[in-house]
């Protein structure tokens, strides 16, 4: 069945691909000792503050735990998000 | 009042986490209440193998050390009716629960579990120690090696001195083809040497590494042949009397003609 499905390109779905990208997301955050399921909660607050001052697509809203490194070469963890804007709301500007 | 199973082996890599997860899914799809307890603390795995791992916010350590309350820890699955993980913390080790501690917290999920599963970490140390201290029942997992089945009368020993005298065998990655062939220690082999009852037998299945894969137990899989033994392990836990029949014979013609496909696809990716 699989080899069948191979032949047609229908390569994206296989359990060994789920596999590798379930692993590789647990293991960034056992590395970090930070659960995914915080990421998700911190995620839902930052949507809640930006929401005040822009729209945003929340489909291509990226939150993960990186390392970063420093000037001395030592590695530091970052906390990186990706925003995509749709649009700005009025209010910023008005305040401003 | 729940009853407190603890699946245990001596021996790592013989399946007591996949047992651990599939006897539950099984027993949840038999209506009853479970829950899923990751005794391995650092090494947890049952929450991936479960597919529950990005919905872990608390964990065992966080609950004895009352950072949180219980309920709060545990991660229902919401696609079986009454299953629940409560998972083992990562970043901490075994020396952060006493077993004094593990009796009080099974106490507390017999209130509210009718089945309170709890997989134990390979060895016979604290770990160990902690994850049989407050089961009623061992479940205790082997496969048909020489090592492992070594470890398992170990594990007896130690757990006939904890109270805990009468344990249950499953045997596990059972290939029938090699039992036939002499190759393979066979059942009744196995249960000659370590003394103590069988609840089940489960046939070696590639579909085991499928469904960890996808994080979805086979149990779930009508069609998997360990998923069946599975089940059954799960209805003779609820008294139910299934036979041991002729399953495992059965499954030879079907086991051979997967063997033959595996073995033609390993060529070819090779």
């Amino acid at each position: 069945m699989m080899d069948f499905f191979k032949f047609f390109g229908k390569d994206d779905n296989t359990s060994k691909d789920i596999a590798k990208e379930r692993l590789k997301l647990v293991l960034i955050h056992d590395r970090a000792n930070v659960s995914p399921k915080f990421l998700e909660m911190i995620k839902g607050d930052i949507i809640k503050v930006i929401s005040n001052y822009m729209e945003i697509e929340e489909k291509g809203f990226d939150i993960r735990l990186s390392r970063i490194e420093k000037d001395d070469d030592t590695y530091a963890s970052a906390l990186i998000a990706n925003i995509p804007i749709k649009k700005m709301k009025n209010i910023g500007k008005n305040n401003g | 009042m729940g009853e407190v199973i603890v699946i245990t082996s001596g021996k790592g890599g013989v399946g007591k986490t996949t047992t651990t997860a599939n006897i539950g899914t099984a027993l949840a799809l038999e209506g009853k209440k479970v829950v899923l307890v990751d005794a391995d603390i650092g090494l947890r795995n049952l929450d991936i193998v479960l597919g529950l791992e990005n919905r872990i916010v608390y964990d065992l350590v966080d609950v004895i050390e009352k950072t949180c309350r219980l309920k709060q820890a545990l991660v229902r699955d919401k696609r079986f009716e009454g299953l629940y993980l409560l998972p083992a913390a990562q970043t901490r080790d075994k020396n952060a629960v006493s077993p004094e501690q593990m009796q009080q917290l099974c106490e507390e999920l017999k209130q509210e579990f009718d089945y309170v599963l709890i997989d134990c970490p390979a060895g016979i140390e604290q770990g160990f120690k902690n994850a049989v201290a407050g089961a009623d029942k061992a479940i205790i997992v082997t496969v048909p090696e020489v090592s492992a089945v070594r470890d398992a009368d170990r594990i007896i020993g130690l757990l006939a001195s904890s109270e805990l005298p009468d344990p249950k065998l499953v045997i596990n990655r059972v290939r029938t083809d090699m039992v036939k062939r002499g190759d393979m220690i066979n059942i009744d082999d196995t249960l000659d040497i370590l003394g103590i009852d069988l609840i089940g037998v489960v046939p070696d299945d590639e579909k085991i590494i499928v469904s960890s894969n996808r994080g979805e137990p086979v149990v779930a899989e009508t069609s998997s042949p360990a998923g069946k033994a599975f089940r059954n392990i799960a209805k003779r836990i609820l008294g139910e009397n299934i036979p041991y029949h002729e399953l495992e014979v059965e499954e030879t013609f079907m086991e051979r003609l997967r063997k033959l496909f595996s073995s033609r696809k390993s060529t070819r990716s090779l």
